[in-house]
Formats: structure tokens, C-alpha cells, sequence
């Protein structure tokens, strides 16, 4: 007998205490917790949110992107950044750039993406390989990650993210730099993921004020 | 007078002392004789009662655990209300007789168990919830220290309600315990199978006590209170242990 | 190394591996200040959300209802991570899920691997197996790469080298690393920056050049065939991302229903087991993405006991376990005893319950008595696992299945002496006459065993003259 047919037959066999009419949705399964764990003022939020994660946050108007992207570069001194296919042309005028080796990645500094979904209560982007996202090791090996999340990207809790993905998607949910609790305890951020993560919040929505 | 009362009949309340406040600590029990008797209520003692078995569940002695439920559903299934001065056994009680119950009784059993649970409440449940009373007073002019025993706070969920008795008595000088939730480290015999890691536990504990400057230690169970005062005394500590009961019961006309 | 397997031959039964651990002023120090940080974070981050509560019940009714229909969920997981470019393989015990890998990894003629932490892989013993098939695995969770450099076992579910501060780790780092790939920097500190830093460095090209990754899951959704792995340092990310083939080990208890169910996992997962919002780092694939990631995926769904567990009607909520170790971190034994006494690499409570039953209670039989029953466990437990009702099942369990000895004759001589009031009054009498003798000014001093361990380390009040029976019948019936 295969594995597979082993393994089902005891499962089968343990189960003997189970109903044979009894369906998975016959056990019930409450769903009264909250939907969020915030309402209103998920910009700020979310700002400060990441913040907690010691990511550094800049706000700027739709007009200022792309001013706001090249300064922030040149702040920390990064002059070989990659940035995938499908980032708004409006925001940078950095070369886009293709497949790249595991190799060629290591030699960039620093990324730019996008993101599909932000969350507000938890700080957190997430990548879902879309156009402006890259793939996933794209935002992997570079040093330092400058990620552009609009303000009505925005969701006010992880319930309401996951309903926006697709999960037939590579998804890489992303709450602050990497980070290690694996000395006494002690939080240190900047393992082997990138050390540093910063997020450009576009006031996109008209009521919020950046 | 008796404000505890159903319908124009009065509640017949029942002790169960447990085996080893009957045993080793009386005083418990007369405390809490002294102290419902002066809130205005008959206190019966069923003389069947022995022991919970609590000792024979936890060690994993379920078919000489099973007559104690038996014993105990049997003799107080007539009152109203079951009183214990003893968290870890109200927590049996509730907890390990319906598991015992159905593992080894009849439908008869189940039922008679499910019936007397709900009346079975540990003392300050039931000055708080049942009598609705929390200044029982008392007079007790000391420095005390209250220990929340495991089965206080995660079987019973006592909450707040021995601090608000405490809290009313009067003379008396409550101060917090440090690390006041975490485990005195008696789990009954796990304090003989696990003598080593028992005492690491109760040396934490008392190093808690000790820092509080208490003259008297309290909590509402009396075999973790032998554990930590047990401690205590080899160390010629100087910190004596009272059960809550044992305080409460305490008056300026006759002070303990 | 020796660090792997369920249960590890040689460690001795708890009570005495406990008494070794505890004269470690060492071990004690790092443990307490551990397990005291933790603590706290994870009461902050639980008590930001009012609704906790609600999402543990919810977490719980999830979990029970993969339970009961494991296999209905697990032909489906196996259906659509085929459908999605995956390859699902069955492994009955740690033998053939090591086997299955071993040959997977052949089949790409590499013979090195790197790994994301996986409690699944350190159960089965795969380093070991992969090893005697020359194949390397390299650890890249900090804390595994501390552990294994070190040649030494895991003791914690989450931190492994909880037990290691921060000068031993420097240690091991500095005479190990070099004999691994890249050495440590000669002026190491033992700052964790600078830890955490050389770690990355002597990873880094392991990562880069790395063509076949093995993890572990903690989540796998049946309805979508998505694979979960939530970390934090982003070596996770790095290996299951950059190498071309990706074998993934699952427990087969691991599989939840639906991707909806994840909202609640992942609130629960991260504020549980490090006290944060929200991990670094959660990845989700779900077969094969092409030009994305490891084009060759393989998900291994192992049994190795839990089957047999799952046949337990009051054990198998241990299966529900996330492995959060929240019950680790508040468990008053573990805080003093470290994980290494419970033998096996699943510690604390949730290790005395789960380890038993995985390997057998009977090698395993001292593990469910490691407890006060203190109950802190439980509450803290996301999905609501009821470990005190799991411990004393097995207790129960455990001394039916042994021969009786002379503890039998005590409880069955104490439910005779119970069962009649009569016999319980003589007993209460006889007990204040012995007592008197032995008792010095209402004390009783040290006792032989099996009472020696108790009386060690204190004093047992002398048996008062009168009972409380007795003092009832005089006060209260002689009118």
C-alpha cells in the first residue's frame, strides 16, 4: 500500500468517534472577532505603525513622488538602485530592469517598489509580484528597500488585506526590516533581509491631509 | 437572621472541609464555621464527606479517584449550597468530577454531578457572589501579603474577590506580592516527583514574600499554604501562614 | 549533531535531567531573563486587541474542524498544490520522509542544502539522515546556526539557544564559524548587533549560491494550496526564494481549511509567540510561480505519530498546536528547567504533551508529570489548548499501561481509608500520635523517603490533636 492511501486509512481509522454524515462545515466555526482594530485615521496610523518597527516613514503629495524618491536615495547615499518593471513612470526615471542573477542583484544597494496592500494597524506592505513589485527576490537581496505605498492602498486590518490578494500570487508580507530575537531575547533589527526599510506614503485621498 | 434565603425557605449550606483541612489545618474550618454562623447562616457538616480526590486524579489514579465523586455527589446532593475553603478542590470539583463522572458512572451519576457543580462554591465565591457581602467584618491589625493560588486564578477565576474581603478588613495592611501569578511550585505530588524543580519554584516564592516585609502570608488554599509556609518555617522566617478563612473570621472581641 | 529526533536517547527521565539543569546558575540567569522579557511583550500585544478572546475561540473551532476532517482537507491540499505545479509526497515516519528528501536533494546532484528553522525536519532527525547520505544542511535561523555550530540541542520552540547568552554564542561563533564557510570577524563583540551581523556575513554566500532550500510550514491552506512560513530575520525568505528547487516538510496537521482562516492565524501566530504585531516576514507561495522563485517545489506531508495521536479523542487537540511557544515562555518549570530536560525537541508544555503521544507514552512516560498544573499554559495558549486536561488524560493513561508499584498501594490504601469516615478519623488520630512523636515544637523536621524530597526543604506542621470531625462532633453534636 502506498504512503498516501496509509496515512488516509489511519486518519480514516482515528476518526472513528466522527459522525459519517458529519460535514467540515457542521463543526462550527465562530467568526465574531472584529473585522479591524481600527476605523478612521489609518494613514497615520499605518505611519506610525511601521514606525514602531524603526522604519523610517515620508509623506509627500501625488506631485512630489518623484522628488521625494530621489532624495530619499540621496540621503542615504545610494546610487546603484534597481527597480522592477511597471513602476509608474511618473515616480522615477531609474532604468527598469528585467531578470537579473541572484549575483547581478547583490551588487545593488537598494530597491524601489510598489505595493499591492498596506495594513494599517499591523505596519505592514505586502508584495504580491505585481507590476511595480518585482519578483520576489528583487526586494530580497538589495541592502535597503524604499517601498511606495498609496494612501488608498491602505486597509485598516489583516482581514480585509487578505481579501485583496490573490492567493495564487507569491505573497511576501513585510512589517518592518528583518529583524532576530534570537540573542536573549533582545530585538535587533537587520538580519539577512534588507536592513533598511523605508516607506513613501502618497496622499492620494483628497480628505487626508499628508 | 439569614439575608441567603430561596423562596421563603432557607438555604441549607453545607461544609466540605476537604481531607486535609480536616486532617492538618481544623482551624480553617472552624474559621469558616465562626464566620458564616456571625453572618447570620446554619452551617451543616455532612459527616460522610472525606476527600475530592483530587491527589488520585492529578497523579493519574482515575478508578480510585472514581468512589471519592461517588462519596461526594451522594452526600451532599440534599443542600443548597456547598461551601469550600479550598480553591484546588472547588476546581476538582468542577473540573475532574464530570470528566471521573462519565469515564466510570452511570447516566445517573452524570446527572446528579451536573446538578450539584453549579451549588458548589469555593468560600469567597460565595461570600461575594452568593451572600453578596465583601466587609464580613473583621479586624485583623497585621502586615499581609496574598498569594493567588494557581486554581484561584486560572480554574476558578476568583478575580478580584479575596482582595476585595481582605481589602475591608479592618487594621489590616495589605501589601502586593511580586510575581504574585506565577506558580508556588506545589502542584501536589508533583512535589514529590519533582522534588528539585519544586523547591527552585518555592525558593522564588518565598524570596517574593520575603521582599514584601509581611508578617502574615494568606491565600484561600491550605496545601499550597503547607508548601510555602513549610518553607518558610525551615527557614525561621519569621512569616506565618493563615488561610483567608482564618483571618476573616478574626475580631477585635476574639482576634487570631 | 546530536540535537535532532523527537525523542532524544540518553537524556535521562525529567526529574533528574531537572536537577541537572537547575544548578546551572547559567542556564537559570538566561533562562529567567528570557522568558521575563517575552512575557511581557506578549502581554502587551495580546492586550492591544479587545477581541482576543474571540479570535482564540475562533483559531480553536478551526483547528477542530480540520481535525475532524483531516482527510478531506489533506486530498485537497494534495490537489491543489498539484494543480498548481507542486509535487506532493506522503511519509509515514521520519524514515520515509528522510528518505524522500534525501532523494530529492540526489536527484538535483547537489549536496548541500540550506534550511529555514523547521520543527518538522528537527523531529525526523534530517540532518542526521541527510548527512549519512552526504548531503550538508545548513541551518540559517540565527538561533539554529548557534545551536548548530555549537554541536549542541535546541531547548526552546522558537529560540533555540534561549539557553545561550550572548558571550557564549560570541564563543562559539568565533571557533566555529571558520570551519563552516566564512569566519567570524576577528574583533567580534558580543553586542547581538554585531552577532546578528556576523551572521549575515557567514550566511550570505551560502544563500547566494545555494541551488536547494528544505523548510518547514506553518500553515497550508487546503482550499488554495498555499503554503505559509512566517519569520522574522528573512533567511526564510532568502530560501525559499532564491534556490531552484524548494522541498517543504509539513506536518499533516498543519493543513487549515481555508485562506480566510489565515486573518485569524496571523493575528494569533505573531502577538503569541514574540509579542509583535506582526512578524517581519510572512511568505505565502502557492506552487510554482513561474520566473519567480524555485521552479521545482516539493511538499512532504509526514504522519510520524500524529495519526496515532489524532486517535486519542481528548489528546489530539495537541495537534491543534501553532507552535507559538507561548506556553513555553509562561510555564513556571521551563523558566527554571530549560528545555533541554524534556529530552525531545518539542520542550515545555506543549512538549509534555505532544512528545508522549507522538513517540509513545511509554518513552516518554515522566514528560505529562513535569507540571504543577498550574493552568498558565492554558491561558495562554492561542488555540486553546487545554494542556492540563491533556497532561492529567495521560497521566492516567500512563499508570494504567505500568505495572503497579508501591505508589499504586498508596493511593488504593488512601481510597480505602477515604471511602470510610470511620477509618479516615482513626487515621487523623494515629497521625497526631505519631506525629507527636516525631514533631519538635509543632514542627516536623526532615522525613525519609518517599517524603525525603519534600521534607528538604520544609517543615510539615505537626497533626493537630483534633481533627475538624472531631472537633465538630464535640462542639457541635454532643448537645
Amino acid at each position: 500500500m502506498s504512503s498516501r492511501l496509509r496515512i488516509l486509512d489511519r486518519v480514516r481509522a482515528a476518526l472513528a468517534d466522527v459522525p459519517p454524515a458529519e460535514r467540515p462545515e457542521d463543526v462550527p466555526v465562530p467568526r465574531d472577532y472584529l473585522r479591524a482594530h481600527a476605523e478612521d485615521g489609518l494613514v497615520v496610523l499605518f505611519a506610525e505603525r511601521v514606525a514602531d518597527y524603526r522604519a523610517s516613514v515620508l509623506r509627500t503629495a501625488p506631485s512630489g513622488v518623484a522628488r521625494t524618491i530621489r532624495s530619499a536615495l540621496a540621503a542615504r547615499g545610494l546610487s546603484r538602485v534597481v527597480v522592477p518593471p511597471g513602476f509608474p513612470a511618473a515616480w522615477t526615471d531609474l532604468p527598469r530592469t528585467e531578470d537579473l542573477g541572484t549575483a547581478e542583484l547583490d551588487a545593488f544597494q537598494g530597491v524601489v517598489t510598489g505595493a499591492a496592500v498596506a495594513i494599517a494597524v499591523t505596519g505592514t506592505i505586502v508584495l504580491a509580484g505585481g507590476p511595480g513589485q518585482g519578483r520576489r527576490a528583487l526586494s530580497l537581496i538589495p541592502d535597503h528597500h524604499l517601498c511606495v505605498v498609496r494612501a488608498s492602498q491602505i486597509v485598516a486590518d489583516l482581514p480585509d488585506a487578505l481579501a485583496r490578494l490573490d492567493p495564487a500570487r507569491p505573497l511576501t508580507f513585510i512589517s518592518g526590516p528583518s529583524a532576530t530575537s534570537d540573542i536573549e531575547l533582545d530585538r535587533v533589527e537587520g538580519v539577512h533581509g534588507p536592513r533598511t526599510l523605508e516607506i513613501i506614503i502618497v496622499d492620494d485621498l483628497s480628505e487626508e491631509e499628508p | 437572621m439569614c439575608p441567603f434565603r430561596k423562596g421563603r425557605e432557607t438555604v441549607r449550606i453545607a461544609l466540605f472541609i476537604t481531607c486535609v483541612n480536616d486532617t492538618l489545618f481544623p482551624g480553617t474550618g472552624q474559621a469558616v464555621v465562626t464566620l458564616l454562623e456571625r453572618l447570620g447562616h446554619t452551617v451543616h457538616f455532612p459527616r460522610e464527606q472525606t476527600c475530592c480526590g483530587q491527589m488520585h486524579f492529578n497523579t493519574g489514579y482515575r478508578p480510585e479517584a472514581f468512589p471519592l465523586v461517588e462519596r461526594f455527589a451522594r452526600t451532599f446532593d440534599g443542600y443548597d449550597a456547598v461551601v469550600t475553603p479550598s480553591a484546588s478542590c472547588a476546581g476538582m470539583i468542577k473540573e475532574g468530577h464530570p470528566v471521573l463522572a462519565a469515564e466510570h458512572g452511570g447516566a445517573g451519576l452524570q446527572n446528579a454531578v451536573a446538578a450539584l457543580v453549579p451549588r458548589v462554591h469555593e468560600l469567597t465565591e460565595f461570600l461575594v457572589d452568593v451572600l453578596g457581602v465583601t466587609d464580613v467584618g473583621a479586624y485583623f491589625p497585621h502586615k499581609v501579603t496574598y498569594h493567588p493560588t494557581c486554581h484561584s486564578l486560572r480554574a476558578l477565576r476568583l478575580g478580584d474577590r479575596p482582595a476585595r474581603l481582605l481589602g475591608a478588613v479592618k487594621g489590616i495592611e495589605l501589601v502586593d506580592l511580586p510575581q504574585a501569578d506565577s506558580c508556588c511550585g506545589f502542584g501536589g505530588t508533583f512535589a514529590l516527583k519533582n522534588a528539585d524543580t519544586s523547591i527552585a519554584m518555592l525558593a522564588d516564592k518565598m524570596s517574593g514574600v520575603r521582599s514584601t516585609g509581611a508578617e502574615v502570608l494568606c491565600a484561600a488554599d491550605n496545601s499550597c499554604l503547607m508548601h510555602i509556609g513549610g518553607g518558610l518555617s525551615r527557614l525561621r522566617s519569621g512569616i506565618r501562614t493563615m488561610h483567608l478563612a482564618e483571618i476573616l473570621a478574626s475580631t477585635e472581641g476574639s482576634p487570631r | 549533531m546530536s540535537g535532532d529526533g523527537l525523542v532524544w536517547l540518553g537524556t535521562p527521565a525529567f526529574p533528574e535531567a531537572a536537577r541537572e539543569a537547575l544548578a546551572d546558575t547559567r542556564l537559570r540567569r538566561n533562562l529567567r531573563r528570557a522568558t521575563t522579557t517575552i512575557r511581557d511583550k506578549r502581554l502587551a500585544a495580546v492586550g492591544e486587541l479587545d477581541d482576543w478572546e474571540r479570535l482564540r475561540e475562533s483559531g480553536a473551532a478551526i483547528k477542530r474542524r480540520t481535525l475532524r476532517h483531516l482527510g478531506h482537507y489533506l486530498e485537497r491540499l494534495e490537489e491543489k498544490v498539484t494543480a498548481a505545479g507542486g509535487v506532493v509526497h506522503w511519509a509515514a515516519d521520519a524514515a520515509e520522509a528522510n528518505r524522500i528528501v534525501a532523494d530529492l536533494v540526489k536527484a538535483t546532484g547537489r549536496t548541500e542544502v540550506v534550511k529555514v528553522k523547521s520543527m518538522a525536519t528537527q523531529e525526523i532527525g534530517l540532518n542526521e539522515a541527510l548527512a549519512a547520505e552526504g548531503i550538508t544542511a545548513y541551518e540559517t535561523d540565527l538561533a539554529e546556526l548557534i545551536v548548530q555550530l555549537g554541536d549542541d540541542r535546541p531547548s526552546h520552540i522558537l529560540v533555540p539557544a534561549i539557553h545561550r547568552s550572548r558571550a557564549e554564542i560570541r564563543e562559539i561563533f568565533t571557533r566555529e564559524m571558520g570551519r563552516r564557510g566564512k569566519d567570524a570577524p576577528a574583533d567580534l563583540s558580543d553586542d547581538p548587533r554585531a552577532l546578528a551581523e556576523a551572521a549575515r556575513l557567514h550566511l550570505r554566500e551560502k544563500f547566494l549560491s545555494a541551488k536547494v532550500a528544505v523548510s518547514g510550514a506553518n500553515f497550508g491552506v487546503a482550499e488554495t494550496g498555499t503554503v505559509c512560513v512566517v519569520e522574522s530575520e528573512g533567511n526564510g525568505r532568502m530560501c525559499l526564494t532564491l534556490p531552484e528547487t524548494l522541498i517543504t516538510v509539513m506536518g499533516i496537521e498543519k493543513v487549515v481549511p481555508d485562506f480566510v482562516d489565515l486573518e485569524v492565524f496571523l493575528q494569533l501566530l505573531p502577538r503569541s509567540s514574540t509579542g509583535e504585531r506582526m512578524n517581519p516576514y510572512t511568505s505565502l507561495w502557492t506552487g510554482v510561480t513561474p520566473g519567480d522563485g524555485p521552479q521545482e517545489f516539493h511538499l512532504v506531508l509526514l504522519d510520524n505519530g500524529r495519526t496515532q495521536t489524532l486517535r486519542d479523542t481528548v489528546g489530539r487537540q495537541a495537534l491543534s498546536c501553532i507552535r507559538c511557544s507561548a506556553c513555553l515562555n509562561v510555564c513556571p518549570v521551563y523558566e527554571r528547567t530549560g528545555g533541554h530536560a524534556y529530552g525531545s525537541v518539542y520542550p515545555g508544555p506543549i512538549g509534555a504533551v505532544l512528545t508522549p503521544q507522538l513517540a509513545g507514552v511509554e518513552h516518554a512516560a515522566s514528560l505529562p508529570f513535569a507540571s504543577t498544573l498550574c493552568g498558565a499554559c492554558y491561558d495562554a495558549c492561542p488555540v486553546k489548548i487545554n494542556i492540563p486536561e491533556v497532561l492529567t488524560h495521560l497521566r492516567a493513561k500512563i499508570v494504567q499501561g505500568r505495572r503497579p508499584g508501591a505508589e499504586a498501594l498508596v493511593m488504593k490504601a488512601a481510597t480505602a481509608v477515604l471511602s470510610a469516615p470511620g477509618r479516615l478519623s482513626a487515621v487523623q488520630r494515629a497521625s497526631f500520635l505519631g506525629g507527636r512523636v516525631i514533631a519538635r515544637k509543632g514542627r516536623i523536621g526532615r522525613l525519609p523517603p518517599p517524603l525525603a524530597g519534600w521534607s528538604a526543604a520544609r517543615d510539615t506542621p505537626a497533626p493537630p490533636s483534633e481533627s475538624f470531625r472531631a472537633w465538630w462532633s464535640r462542639t457541635k453534636e454532643s448537645s
